[in-house]
């Protein structure tokens, strides 16, 4: 197997008597693209809000590329190279294309203790504008504000914002969710893109996309990980079958 | 107002530090039930409407002042309480549907600008009606005297009404969110708006009572305050802060928490200013002493606030989750 | 530069204050420029509350606390200055002074200090919660200064004589006018440039989303800190000149009732621009004075009013005036 970039090691946590997540492991190969999937409530947000550091878990251990981060605050997680793209997305609305992606470049760039010049005409920062909006298919918008874009825009945007600090790996969180079937098929090309350049875990409902996209899957159930391997060894577990008992998507991708 | 309320219920009892402070204790108790009856009825609005409400302290006046005002006309404070507390009621319930209901949707800091213009228009509304001079309401005939709850601890029995009649309100509230139905509708609605929309149960009526009911423990309260204090225009803010800090401390609408954060900031004020002068004074000159005490336990609720956001942010006895 | 609303807005509102003395001499109401004098210094506290309320998104309601500090740092090192006794003999020796040079850096540095105490404590928390902390810690610093016997505690202190500068009188109100006038200047100048720098970016940043922010590597927490530091100096200053103006600093400088005041006024000119509010400062200032001239009740007028704005106005004058949106460029 290739070296792990992510390892997380039977974390638990508890919410009042729900365990969201039991003794959940995962890992995650460097330059690998992995799929997390679950029924609704099997705890794959709060795996994911593990892992970024939003919420502590009880107990287990996170190691990401050779570091320990369990306890670690989140902006310091980003800063090691963990991005992260929401499910509701969450561009700055009132700040411009340019303006959101100088603002994630700028989060890379040491502090921001810098009270007097402009952050958008430092020239360091303009250089790197230009690359990050080419890199989500954003060119020649730089002047638009982030609330005019369409939805499926903004999900780039999103991505966008996310890469800007060239980081070892992406969570995306489910990006499909309420994308039409135009958008879906621009968002799956730009993954299939983005695949070659980052590591990628993958947080997806719809299983077409994961089946399409994953290298490997872990399937989350009850806050347990049941099944880990590549999409082929998913579609015939037996375990994971009774998990998604009459769940078409699963039999034919 | 807060200030002159501690001098007179300090009496100090120098032959028997144990009596003082069983003394201290009740003032203590005393002052935790005024500030519960106060943080009960804003934690609710706080927790359920999701509105900042500056103006609770306005219905505290109202009452005091109604209460003031019929006890003095019919002689009778029985009376003054049965005209204190519809009053303080129905004002909330007017303001709750000219203003309040416009805000729910508003954010925080519209509702802060809001009831902050409210509390302006009621502080002068009150020195219109009344005037400038304080208003001094006696204590009724019948609970002049003092009585022994403990042998050797003679206690004020007007003070020892005002405790009983705060025990009965927290009872009944108790019971009130336990028992009732219309208990649980506002339980409902705290915990889930739409859903308890889906019901049936009628929301906005809903809110109309719970702010009043909210308000009526204002009025309650600054009535039984009444006879302890003056009552003045702007009387409402000095004790409007004390309870914003009970219901920080307790947790942002939570009962159990406006009670438990009442009683500790009444315990810890009262006692705060009776025992720290005698405290400073065996390390310190007694002038000395005597500054550094007054600053340190007027300071003393709101370093125990801090403290208690430091270790817990969310108050004590967090309402959700 | 184009000619718009917003540039003819705010060079007639720069031209007014410039040329007001003047006008005031020829209408022979000297105290106009005493009532402008004030406005400008509230002006000044409103404009720095704006930087964490406005772009910080922080709802502090104890902003008048660093507006005290600032006006009692002022009051009793002079104070110490005109007795000549020491301020404190331990744990070092520091002694009063009268001179403005010295006077006001130490009222910025100590309201600066005590927000970065203050802040640290209530930035813990969020929403409704870092409302009434603030508002709490405001009400502590207030009860202290009024248990301070040796400085007058309720009934405050005055000064014996305005503070000294190097080559202007500031007992001379209208010298004092310009130096109040060139103050606000100066901050609003200073102001601009922050929240185009790429600290002001993260400000925004965080206030419209600081959970992304927080995913993005920005440690939030101490932008956040810094940005109510700033502003909790601004108000030092602006607390150094009222106590300068009034000659007499009490508690009630910093009740709440005063933070309230001055959220109105950020609020009512326009909250997240430069120039709101400074044109809010002076808006509730002036109706105050207009309305006490016909009735000593003039916040039963004043309140309802407040509502109003809140229901109706809620851009606030600025927007109205200048034809921008809360957003400022």
């Amino acid at each position: 197997m290739i070296e792990s970039l992510l390892s997380i090691q039977s974390i638990n946590k508890c919410f009042g008597a729900a365990r969201a997540s039991n003794n959940f492991s995962l890992e995650v190969g460097r330059g690998e693209l992995h799929a997390l999937i679950g029924p609704n409530g099997a705890g794959k947000t709060t795996a994911l809000n593990q892992l970024c550091g939003e919420i502590m878990p009880d107990s287990g251990r996170i190691i990401f590329d050779g570091r320990l981060i369990t306890r670690m605050p989140v902006y310091r997680r980003a800063q090691l190279g963990l991005a992260r793209s929401y499910q509701i997305t969450s561009v700055f609305a009132h700040l411009t294309v340019g303006e959101n992606l100088s603002l994630a470049i700028q989060a890379h760039q040491g502090h921001s203790f810098r009270f007097w010049k402009k952050a958008v005409d430092d020239p360091v920062i303009r250089e790197a504008v230009l690359p990050a909006m080419a890199r989500v298919d954003l060119e020649g918008r730089a002047d638009v504000p982030a609330a005019n874009l369409s939805h499926g825009e903004k999900r780039q945007l999103e991505v966008g914002m996310a890469l800007a600090g060239q980081p070892k790996m992406l969570l995306l969180d489910e990006p499909y969710a309420g994308m039409g079937p135009g958008g879906a098929v621009e968002l799956t090309k730009l993954i299939q893109r983005l695949k070659t350049e980052v590591t990628i875990l993958l947080v997806e409902h719809d299983m077409g996309a994961v089946f399409s996209l994953a290298d490997r899957i872990t399937v989350l159930v009850y806050g347990q990980a049941i099944a880990s391997g590549t999409p082929d060894e998913i579609r015939t577990n037996p375990a994971v079958r009774e998990a998604y008992l009459g769940d078409e998507a699963l039999v034919s991708p | 107002m807060i200030r002159r309320y501690r001098m007179s219920s300090i009496q100090f009892n120098w032959y028997n530090p144990m009596l003082l402070f069983i003394e201290q204790l009740l003032n203590g108790l005393q002052l935790g039930i005024t500030l519960f009856l106060l943080s009960a009825g804003l934690t609710l609005v706080f927790g359920i409407m999701q509105v900042i409400n500056l103006a609770h302290g306005s219905f505290y006046m109202i009452g005091a002042y109604v209460g003031a005002t019929v006890t003095a006309r019919t002689g009778s404070f029985i009376l003054g309480i049965l005209a204190a507390l519809p009053a303080a009621a129905l004002a909330g319930m007017i303001v709750e549907v000219l203003v309040l209901r416009r805000l729910y949707q508003k954010d925080h800091l519209d509702q802060v600008l809001a009831t902050f213009g409210m509390i302006m228009f009621f502080n002068e509304l009150t020195r219109i009606i009344w005037g400038r001079q304080p208003l001094f309401m006696d204590v009724p005939p019948w609970l002049t005297g003092s009585i022994e709850l403990i042998p050797g601890v003679p206690y004020p029995s007007y003070r020892i009404a005002v405790i009983a009649a705060g025990i009965l309100v927290g009872g009944f509230l108790y019971l009130l969110f336990t028992r009732t139905r219309i208990g649980m509708q506002i339980r409902a609605g705290a915990s889930n708006r739409e859903m308890a929309g889906a019901l049936g149960v009628n929301i906005r009526l809903l809110y109309t009572l719970v702010f009043g009911l909210g308000t009526l423990l204002a009025g309650l309260a600054g009535v039984m305050a009444g006879p302890i204090l003056a009552v003045e225009a702007g009387m409402g803010e000095s004790i409007l802060i004390l309870t914003f800090v009970v219901i920080v401390i307790g947790g942002i609408g939570s009962i159990r928490g406006a009670l438990a954060g009442a009683l500790l900031v009444g315990l810890v004020d009262t006692l705060g200013r009776a025992f720290l002068p005698i405290v400073l004074r065996l390390f310190l000159s007694a002038a000395y002493a005597d500054g550094i005490a007054a600053s340190m336990a007027s300071m003393s609720v709101y370093i125990l606030m801090a403290t208690i956001l430091v270790c817990r942010p969310r108050g004590l006895l967090p309402a959700h989750g | 530069m184009v000619l718009n609303r917003q540039t003819l807005a705010i060079a007639t509102g720069a031209v007014f204050f410039l040329v007001l003395p003047g006008l005031a001499g020829l209408a022979e109401e000297p105290y106009l420029v005493t009532l402008f004098s004030r406005i400008l210094i509230y002006a000044l506290a409103a404009v720095s509350l704006d930087l964490m309320l406005g772009f910080g998104g922080m709802v502090s309601l104890g902003h008048a606390a660093f507006f005290g500090i600032g006006a009692y740092a002022v009051c009793i090192f002079s104070f110490h200055g005109f007795e000549g006794t020491p301020i404190l003999s331990w744990p070092f020796q520091l002694d009063g002074n009268q001179s403005g040079l010295v006077l006001w850096p130490a009222a910025v540095l100590l309201s600066g200090a005590a927000a970065a105490v203050i802040g640290a404590l209530s930035l813990r928390t969020t929403g409704m919660h870092f409302i009434m902390i603030t508002l709490a810690f405001a009400q502590m610093l207030y009860y202290f200064f009024v248990s301070l016997e040796a400085y007058g505690g309720d009934d405050g202190i005055s000064l014996f004589s305005r503070n000294t500068l190097p080559g202007i009188d500031l007992g001379n109100d209208i010298q004092f006018y310009y130096l109040c006038l060139a103050t606000l200047a100066v901050f609003l100048f200073f102001f601009n440039r922050l929240i185009h720098s790429r600290f002001g970016m993260v400000i925004r940043g965080s206030k419209e989303n600081e959970r992304r922010m927080k995913s993005l590597g920005f440690p939030t927490f101490r932008y956040r800190l810094a940005c109510f530091i700033i502003a909790g100096a601004g108000a030092g200053l602006a607390g150094a000149l009222i106590a300068n103006q009034t000659e007499y600093v009490s508690p009630g400088l910093m009740h709440w009732t005063r933070s309230g005041e001055i959220l109105v006024m950020v609020l009512l000119g326009g909250m997240g621009t430069l120039f709101g509010p400074v044109l809010g400062a002076a808006t509730l200032l002036l109706l105050e004075e207009l309305l006490s001239i016909y009735t000593e009740h003039w916040m039963i007028f004043l309140g309802p009013f407040l509502v109003l704005v809140v229901l109706f106005a809620r851009r606030g004058l600025y927007g109205m005036i200048a034809g921008s949106s809360g957003d400022h460029d």
